[in-house]
């Protein structure tokens, strides 16, 4: 090889130097393989009892589900895990080192946990390419956004995620045109782009045809491994198409954890749910 | 990676490209460029019985008009981009003018009623011996300069601080703020606190050795008053069209999501509320000099309330909508003022009304509703969307 060839290597147009790089993901020690512990949690608001000494333990790179009927603690567990509700007892860890209960939303997105509402909550005035910018994972702060300028793996990080959300020509469209079932996708695109550690999916399939439905069952179980999945989801079909290990929620406890098969002919299960099955 | 050609070229634009991006902005400037230098000519090279000649009472009217501007459009920062509804930012207009006042005041010297070269008139006039000591430094420019803006943002960010991490929002946030220029005003009109009370601070004969009267005075306070207009616009240009701007409106949209994705959007706030707060008394300091006077009744409610009525009647969410609509209400009141004084306040809540009714995005929506501009929602006045 040439000088002038080593040259060019060096300085190829979508070489991206190690030292612009920002700081990768905080380190999460998962020595235990345990990446989630929720222990003894109880959240009550004016004295109804949302969750009752919860016990969860989410292995690192697993794929989770979580069923229970309305009103059974889902989405409490999801807002006390991002710091949208504190608890009045128990302990939440990530890995064995970060206590999420003493973090803000927002250090605790920073720490890797990404989460997707039930409602598709995209920022309607922007372009989808400038939610999926805002969603990077990136230097949070104020001077590094106001002098901020796209770097090249960050463009392919997100051409990439366009390709697999398919909204390639709503690209520069107003998040707010979407329909519900691309907003679903686009809110997917923010999570993949900010390159969470554990993921937490508030009904992900919620209005999508049954092709989305099918492709978003296809990208969760792709994730699975790579990352930590912590799906909620009624659609019965769903959740046996890509989950290996289910919990059932009932009124804010643990009622049962183990395969689709195993929760289904558990007695409890199916008691609560009068022989229905869940 | 397919389709990647295009996104390398979707990164923010440099500092330069991002201020000179907005069609409806560069007509903006130009036209205050353009304006600014007539009016200058007019008055300073045109004979005065000339029909082309511009008075000085007009110069000094144009320079109103322009701090205004400025006003307008620190309020449309926060309110049309990050949905703060400040019913209070007259407040920091009054403290910036406070500053300039204060400044002029020491530049009076023994020139005063009382030819005290020490104390200003109201000081001898209430039997007070010394200079109190917040009025040292202020016979200096550079330090009556850096003060002007150092104590609005310094109160724009402890009232912010507080504000914006207790997740104050919406209705309630827009109450506090009213008191907070109310209890201002208060403190204000009382003698004691040094400020010359009920009448203000008055009488100012120069700026930097340079006669208040004078027309070349007059009209080089309204070239820097362009100037400043001017050197804000681009700046929050800027800011606004950086990463930290999709953030700030990502926020108007649903802060509490702009949370979850990683961003400390207490910080973003009070940072760009503190922003604001300096604009408001730039254009403050920049009003007094060519009014002459400064007193509590700029604290009053009722003038914070009508920047936001300014601002939406020009159009928010867009710089040069507040901006218009600042010159647009303040020309109408000036005309109707001396037709009708007593008719005003009714006129501006009719056009309040049929702007909110009839035109949501102000007189700006009207004009680019054929072209196709970048839609935004606009912010509820009274709804923060969780």
């Amino acid at each position: 090889m040439t000088r002038l060839d080593t040259f060019r290597e060096t300085m190829r147009r979508d070489r991206v130097f190690d030292f612009v790089l920002d700081e990768r993901l905080p380190s999460v020690d998962v020595s235990h393989g345990v990446l989630l512990y929720v222990e003894g949690l109880s959240v009550s608001f004016d004295g109804f009892k949302a969750l009752t000494n919860l016990n969860l333990y989410v292995d690192d790179g697993e794929l989770r589900c979580l069923i229970g009927a309305n009103g059974a603690g889902k989405t409490t567990l999801m807002d006390v895990i991002t710091g949208k509700t504190r608890p009045d007892e128990g302990v939440v860890y990530f890995g064995q080192t970060h206590n999420l209960l003493n973090k803000s939303e927002a250090d605790i997105a920073e720490l890797g946990v990404g989460r997707k509402f039930q409602k598709p909550t995209v920022f309607e005035a922007l372009t989808v390419f400038e939610n999926l910018e805002l969603a990077l994972r990136m230097d949070k702060g104020i001077v590094a956004n106001l002098f901020y300028k796209l770097r090249s793996d960050q463009a392919d990080l997100i051409a990439g995620v366009i390709d697999t959300i398919g909204l390639h020509t709503q690209i520069f469209q107003q998040a707010g045109a979407l329909s519900h079932g691309q907003k679903q996708w686009l809110e997917i695109g923010m999570l993949l782009v900010s390159e969470p550690r554990l993921l937490l999916v508030d009904e992900p399939v919620a209005g999508m045809t049954a092709q989305e439905t099918e492709s978003t069952a296809e990208l969760l179980t792709g994730l699975a491994g790579k990352r930590t999945v912590i799906v909620v989801e009624h659609d019965m079909a769903f959740v046996r198409s890509i989950s290996r290990e289910v919990t059932v929620l009932h009124q804010g406890s643990v009622l049962a954890e183990g395969s689709m098969d195993e929760v289904q002919n558990n007695p409890d299960v199916i008691e609560v749910y009068l022989g229905e099955a869940p | 990676m397919s389709d990647t050609g295009i996104l390398p070229e979707l990164g923010r634009p440099g500092f330069l490209r991002s201020m000179l991006r907005s069609k409806g902005g560069n007509t903006f400037l130009v036209l205050l460029f353009v304006g600014t230098l007539l009016a200058a000519m007019g008055n300073l090279l045109v004979p005065p019985d000339s029909a082309l000649y511009v008075d000085t009472y007009t110069i000094t009217l144009l320079g109103k008009y322009l701090s205004f501007a400025l006003l307008a459009m620190a309020v449309d920062v926060v309110w049309g981009y990050c949905g703060i509804l400040s019913l209070g930012h007259g407040a920091f207009f009054a403290l910036g003018g406070y500053g300039m006042g204060m400044y002029l005041m020491r530049q009076i010297g023994d020139r005063g009623v009382y030819g005290n070269p020490e104390l200003p008139d109201f000081m001898v006039f209430l039997n007070w011996s010394e200079l109190p000591w917040f009025w040292y430094g202020f016979d200096q420019f550079w330090f009556a300069a850096i003060m002007i803006m150092l104590v609005p943002g310094f109160l724009a960010f402890v009232f912010g601080w507080l504000a914006f991490r207790s997740r104050v929002t919406g209705v309630y946030l827009s109450i506090m703020t009213q008191a907070l220029t109310y209890a201002l005003m208060l403190a204000f009109f009382r003698n004691e606190m040094g400020f010359g009370g009920n009448n203000g601070l008055t009488d100012f004969k120069e700026l930097m050795g340079f006669d208040l009267q004078a027309d070349t005075t007059r009209v080089a306070l309204l070239v820097c008053t362009a100037l400043t207009l001017g050197a804000a616009y681009l700046l929050s240009q800027f800011i606004l069209s950086s990463k930290y701007g999709r953030v700030i409106e990502a926020i108007r949209d649903g802060e509490s999501r702009v949370r979850f994705v990683g961003y400390k959007t207490e910080t973003y706030k009070v940072w760009l509320f503190v922003y604001s707060a300096v604009l408001a008394a730039l254009a403050g300091a920049l009003y007094v000099p060519q009014v002459g006077i400064i007193n509590p009744g700029e604290f009053s409610p009722l003038n914070s309330i009508e920047i936001v009525v300014w601002v939406a009647i020009g159009g928010r969410g867009l710089l040069y909508g507040a901006i218009l609509g600042a010159l647009l209400v303040n020309f109408a009141k000036t005309q109707f003022t001396g037709i009708l004084p007593e008719a005003w306040l009714f006129a501006l809540g009719a056009l309040f009304v049929i702007v909110t009714v009839f035109l949501p995005k102000g007189v700006v929506g009207l004009l680019s509703m054929r072209t196709r501009s970048r839609n935004k929602p606009s912010p509820d006045l009274m709804e923060a969307r969780e």
